[in-house]
Parts: C-alpha cells; structure tokens; sequence
C-alpha cells in the first residue's frame, strides 16, 4: 500500500514491475493511467493544475486502499497522484493492484479510481483560450462511486 | 476556544485567504454556525459557494458536526481529482 503525492511524472512499467516483483502469489495486475486531455466542456485546454489539501490527501487515500483490501482479496497496491502544473498528454495518475486473479483486480482498481475521484482532496484549475476555471464535478463521478456503496449494513 | 480553519481551490481565492484562526464566540459549536458567524464578517463566498464540502481534522464531515478546541477545519468545493 504505497502512495506518492508529487509534481515529477512516472515511469509506468518501472511502477508496475516494482509492484509485483518476487511475488509469485501475483497472477493478476489491473492499473488505471489517468491522463490530460487537450478539451474540456468545449473548450480548448492548453494546462492545467492540481491543487490538494496535504495531509488529508494522504489520509483518504489510505482510507481508501484499506477498504479496497477489505472488500476483496488484493495484494499490493499503488497510487501516484501528480499534482502542480501538466500539460495535455501528461500522466495524472496511477492506480494499480496485483492479485491472484483478474475480478479482484479490475474490481478493486476500478474501485479506487472511482472513490478518489469523489474523496480524494484534489482540484483542478483548467487554463483555456477565454482564461483561467476551476473544473466543476461531475455528476457521474458520484453516480460511479455510489455504484460501490454497500446495500445492507 | 479557537480552530484553524483551511479554505482551498474556487473558495480560497475567492475568498483570498488560505487560512485563519478563529476565536469561537461561546454560542458557536458546529461547523454550520461556525459558517454563518464567518458569513456575517464577510467572508460571503461561504454563502454563495455550491455544494460547498467541510472536512474536520482532515476527514469529510456534515455540516451539523461538532467544533472542539484546537480542531482543523476546512472549507473547500467538491473535488475534481483523478
């Protein structure tokens, strides 16, 4: 359960191969790459920046990868979030999982992605031909996160 | 009583504050008539900011949650990570 918060970018293979190394209990990885697209809203993109609220930032996250490691049965787990400012095309964040098999580890990335997006304390600001704008959430993001929340408790 | 209170993203630059710390009048307890006191001094980006969100000691809380001394309050729109 490792969690980088950071402005440097990330070798993806060099993250993935770390995560499962020596582990021969490992028949599956799932990772999700997040990246910036060049339009949002119908509006050209030329940067963007990441604002967070450190040291909550790392709390939620932590909180997350716990309760992703009590719903299914994961091994390793890893999130990079970058933050400062990207530009389009640039990677803006990891999250990958190893497990014995595929549904724990599709299940469980695609769980963690869909929780930091609607708990994980980050914000963007979207720099755009008419100016500056902080992005507005999304409905969907909730709707994808309530997808996982418990029936009967 | 007093607690530091965070505003980030769309509210701290409307606000043009990062932070401040606030003595607590003896009638204000809660996160919501915590709000409303800092609404009054002017601080009007708290009233008119939609689906404002409040963390306590760094972990999401409604409004009606309780204020102690020396707690980490933080104001900020819904977040847009990820």
């Amino acid at each position: 359960m490792t969690i980088s918060i950071q402005e440097t970018d990330f070798d993806l293979g060099a993250e993935l191969t770390a995560l499962r190394a020596g582990d021969a209990r490992v028949g599956a990885m799932a990772s999700f790459v997040g990246l910036v697209r060049d339009m949002n809203e119908g509006c050209g993109v030329s940067e963007m920046t990441l604002e967070h609220y450190p040291g909550m930032t790392e709390k939620a996250l932590e909180a997350i990868l716990l309760e992703a490691k009590q719903r299914w049965d994961i091994y390793a787990t890893r999130v990079i979030h970058r933050i400062g400012p990207l530009k389009p095309c640039d990677q803006i964040v990891l999250v990958a999982v190893t497990s014995a098999h595929r549904g724990e580890a599709f299940a469980a990335c695609e769980f963690i992605m869909d929780y930091l997006k609607t708990r994980a304390p980050f914000w963007k600001k979207e720099a755009t031909a008419e100016g500056a704008r902080w992005v507005d959430a999304r409905d969907k993001d909730d709707s994808a996160a309530a997808r996982w929340e418990l029936k009967s408790r | 009583m007093a607690v530091q209170v965070l505003y980030f993203a769309s509210l701290k630059e409307a606000l043009q504050c990062s932070g401040e710390r606030i003595e607590l009048p003896a009638d204000i307890r809660s996160v919501s008539a915590l709000r409303d006191h800092l609404i009054a001094q002017g601080r009007e980006a708290l009233a008119t900011a939609k689906n404002l969100r409040v963390a306590l000691n760094q972990e999401m809380v409604k409004m009606d949650a309780p204020l102690n001394d020396g707690d980490e309050l933080a104001f900020f729109p819904p977040v847009t990570g990820g």
